[in-house]
């Protein structure tokens, strides 16, 4: 999802917008920086409007504190975004220490989206520029201050290595020493960034700052915030969302021995005890009835059902180039296809939970969270306090894939903690969490294409239909019936496609909420796009590279990746039978990805993905340690889904539970997973998720190629795949 | 009632159902929070722990089953040999992302390291497959497992 169109483009249009430098003295005497960003272009002509976005304090003793507005749920931000400023202040990255940023939307609100978040990839988008020329400005000030106590020319210094040299005298001063004095210098008007062929950090693999805590167990996720006096609780919900307790027997529950207390909430029962063991227990011995609602009889056929309806009609035009109808009406062959993704669990390996004291004016929280802020907001609401005396204390994430950009987690701790003396830490169980997601959206799209006499594309028609997310999140970026989360990578493909028209309705489903899930819109758009591509090419009876590659006289950079791919894969070679070999191009997230996974399918319709090589131009790499294990990371989540991941409704109830019936990829079933990047001098494009969205339709793609069977819908079904006895 | 357990060399008396899984035990009534909950049904792998050397899930291990048993967690395994180096190798090799996850697999691919200097791919498949990971980082756990029976090799 990007707010600002243009912005998705991986040119330096988004990234170039002036940020704005104040400089002061930090507390104790060192150099602060406070660095404003405008939050879009309308008000880049008013700075004294912006408000600071991120801080860097060097203090006295020459350690460099970057205020972190971006949280580290396994991506490695926290490595990456302070190799920015060591690169431009010409510090080591150990000198730079990073503190958690504090809930704040006017100060640290990520440039891209414009509230305080992580997600959609766009971290180190958003840091890209304003973070160097913060580093580079306070170089420059630290030199200016050198320059002013040594009466020598500015430009006779230069800094390395945390200090300012005068290397005619052979003077030095290390940047400490000048931080109380650079402070007092005037915010330089023009600064030059440095140039890539000077860069010592970026593009050298860095190590993870966060590892050694990670592999000996002193990393602490907010599970294991344990304040003082802490009790757990866990809880059960209304089985059918928007039901209600209608009788508790407490009793059986009550006598457990270490539960301390049962509470009562209108659509939930939680127990507190002294540890989970106990409340889990008392749980299991909880004589609840519920009220079930309106949803009593919800099944995901029903959703599925509407969703295909609605694709009859018509939606809101996301884009419109030429003429389709015409176009369409002049084909010489014609191909139409659905597709349907479905609804899919999270399933965060750190299950839930948030831990809240309960004050009579104030408020503590521990978690982790992509959206802190938004937590502050939202609890201070259930706890009917003002914000400023919500304390939130952020924590490592155990993964996120937005299920953490959500904050009723919060919300339901503090309706808990209402009841509870002291504090609490309200722990969901795997089934809770499962069962009480917020789900990625079903979708069913309706698509038809137009091919002339030659195999060539003349039209592409696609109408698609599910949840918007956005407009739940973030409702000023829902307009016109439209969002551009909902539609990346279902608009502005890569290939030309001289009439090209697409439509999206949006449709709430009943009685089950949605979220974002890594690789967001994407995460439908690319399998529906990349899959019927690969039918066009099958009705024009050409390759499926060769048919792409035709496509892309606009996209050098799409045709670059596709190329190498295929060439690292050994596309075209001879595979034995009942293999296939797919492929899949997307632009999304900034980033030019290209996938060629093989797959193996067996006599009873088990599928196998044996090996995924991968392409990709993601422009400038920060840090190739990252990108590696980031694009390893999105594949294997993403063939996860495609392999298995599937939440369905039945009598308004999540059908799945833990992972034995929300399965994931394990070691004994992963691929072998090969990483080409391009060489680019780009700004950075996202990262974290364009792996997941790539492989669904290279998969997919693979299967077609080994069976002849177009799988139209996810996840892989294996009866469909089986072969006659 | 109230029971006694051996962590990590240290003597512990709890008090709590005989049921009540080592895992919350661990957390919740001790304090160590390295060993981490995932699951809840032996299905995930991130609770691992050892028993007797064993790598066994603590979420479904009930207090009163652990008799004399000696148990190792996360926060003690650095001091064995196969711990050590396996940990070493998980460093050299970055294998973590959010790292939920790696306590669980520290503790399977130690015991396994320990039980097998020398193990294969399908003793690597057999050893991990019950330890999941959500950030998909697989592939670089196995070649760490391989990183560090190599460094078992040279002695190191």
């Amino acid at each position: 999802m990007i707010l600002d169109r243009t912005a998705s483009r991986a040119d330096d249009t988004n990234l170039s917008r002036r940020s704005f430098l104040t400089a002061g003295a930090a507390v104790g005497g060192g150099l602060m920086l406070s660095l404003s960003l405008p939050l879009d272009r309308s008000e880049a002509a008013t700075p004294q409007s912006f408000a600071p976005n991120a801080f860097i304090r060097i203090d006295s003793d020459g350690q460099v504190v970057l205020t972190m507005p971006y949280v580290e749920m396994g991506q490695g931000t926290y490595t990456s975004i302070p190799m920015l400023i060591a690169e431009e202040l010409e510090v080591s990255l150990n000198q730079v220490r990073l503190e958690h940023a504090p809930p704040n939307e006017k100060l640290y609100a990520n440039p891209l989206l414009g509230v305080q978040a992580t997600g959609n990839s766009n971290a180190m988008r958003g840091a890209w520029k304003p973070l160097r020329e913060a580093g580079t400005t306070a170089r420059t000030m630290l030199v200016a201050a050198a320059a002013n106590r040594w009466g020598v020319d500015p430009k006779s210094c230069h800094a390395q290595d945390g200090e300012v040299v005068h290397a005619t005298s052979g003077q030095r001063l290390k940047y400490g020493e000048l931080a109380a004095e650079a402070a007092n210098m005037p915010v330089p008007g023009n600064i030059t960034l440095k140039s890539p062929e000077d860069f010592k950090l970026i593009g050298t693999p860095a190590k993870r700052i966060d590892a050694p805590a990670k592999v000996n167990g002193t990393a602490v996720y907010g599970i294991d915030a344990r304040p003082p006096g802490v009790k757990i609780a866990t809880l059960t919900q209304s089985p059918v969302f928007g039901g209600r307790v209608k009788s508790l027997d407490d009793t059986a529950a009550k006598a457990v021995k270490g539960v301390r207390q049962i509470v009562r909430l209108d659509d939930a029962v939680a127990v507190v005890a002294d540890h989970m063991g106990a409340a889990k227990k008392g749980l299991a011995a909880l004589k609840i009835e519920w009220e079930e609602g309106p949803h009593a009889r919800l099944a995901t056929e029903e959703i599925a059902r509407e969703l295909e309806q609605v694709t009859l009609g018509s939606g809101a035009v996301a884009q419109n180039i030429g003429d389709v109808d015409k176009a369409m009406a002049g084909a010489a062959t014609k191909v139409e296809a659905t597709y349907q993704v479905p609804f899919l669990a999270h399933a965060t390996m750190e299950p839930m939970n948030c831990t809240v004291h309960l004050r009579n004016d104030s408020a503590e929280i521990w978690l982790g969270n992509q959206a802190v802020a938004r937590v502050q907001a939202v609890a201070a609401k259930a706890a009917d306090l003002p914000p400023e005396k919500v304390v939130v204390h952020n924590h490592l994430i155990g993964g996120g894939f937005g299920r953490r950009l959500e904050a009723d987690g919060a919300v339901r701790a503090v309706q808990i903690a209402k009841q509870v003396d002291g504090p609490v830490k309200v722990v969901w169980t795997r089934e809770e969490d499962i069962q009480h997601d917020m789900y990625r959206p079903y979708w069913f799209d309706r698509i038809s294409a137009g091919l002339d006499d030659q195999g060539r594309p003349v039209a592409w028609n696609n109408r698609f239909a599910g949840s918007s997310v956005v407009a739940r999140w973030l409702p000023p970026a829902f307009k016109d019936g439209l969002d551009p989360d909902s539609t990346e990578g279902a608009i502005n493909l890569v290939y030309d496609l001289p009439n090209f028209h697409v439509e999206y309705v949006r449709v709430e489903p009943p009685g089950i909420p949605t979220a974002f899930w890594r690789s967001v819109g994407p995460s439908h758009n690319v399998f529906v796009t990349e899959s019927f591509i690969d039918e066009m090419a099958v009705a024009a009876k050409q390759d499926a590279v060769a048919f792409r590659r035709a496509l892309l006289g606009k996209s050098p950079r799409a045709k670059a990746v596709l190329d190498l791919a295929a060439e690292k894969a050994g596309w075209g070679q001879a595979l034995p039978k009942g293999t296939g070999r797919g492929v899949s191009l997307q632009f999304v997230f900034g980033s030019y990805h290209a996938q060629v996974a093989e797959v193996e399918v067996s006599k009873e319709g088990g599928v196998r993905v044996r090996r995924v090589v991968c392409a990709m131009d993601c422009g400038t790499v920060v840090n190739p340690n990252t990108v590696q294990a980031q694009i390893q990371s999105g594949i294997i989540f993403g063939a996860t889904a495609a392999l298995y991941g599937e939440i369905t409704l039945k009598n308004g109830r999540v059908e799945q539970s833990n992972f034995d019936t929300y399965q994931m990829i394990r070691i004994n079933e992963a691929p072998a997973i090969e990483v080409h990047i391009v060489k680019s001098s780009e700004p950075p494009g996202g990262m974290g998720e364009t792996g997941t969205s790539a492989i669904v339709p290279a998969i997919a793609n693979a299967i077609y190629a080994a069976t002849g069977k177009r799988l139209r819908k996810m996840p892989v079904d294996a009866s469909v795949l089986k072969q006659p006895a | 009632m109230a029971f006694a357990i051996k962590v990590n060399g240290n003597a512990h008396s709890v008090d709590v159902d005989g049921d009540t899984p080592l895992l919350w035990v661990l957390r919740d009534v001790l304090g160590m929070t390295g060993t981490k909950f995932g699951c809840g049904a032996g299905l995930c792998g991130a609770c691992t722990v050892h028993i007797d050397g064993v790598a066994t899930r603590s979420c479904i291990t009930p207090i009163d089953s652990l008799d004399k048993s000696l148990i190792t967690t996360i926060e003690a395994v650095g001091a064995t040999a196969a711990g050590a180096r396996i940990q070493k190798a998980w460093l050299d090799h970055e294998v973590v992302q959010c790292g939920y996850c790696q306590s669980g697999q520290v503790m399977s691919a130690s015991a396994l390291l320990a039980s097998k200097p020398h193990p294969t791919d399908a003793d690597i498949d057999d050893g991990m497959s019950g330890n999941i990971c959500r950030c998909g980082t697989y592939l670089r756990i196995r070649e760490a497992i391989k990183l560090a029976a190599q460094t078992n090799e040279k002695g190191g």
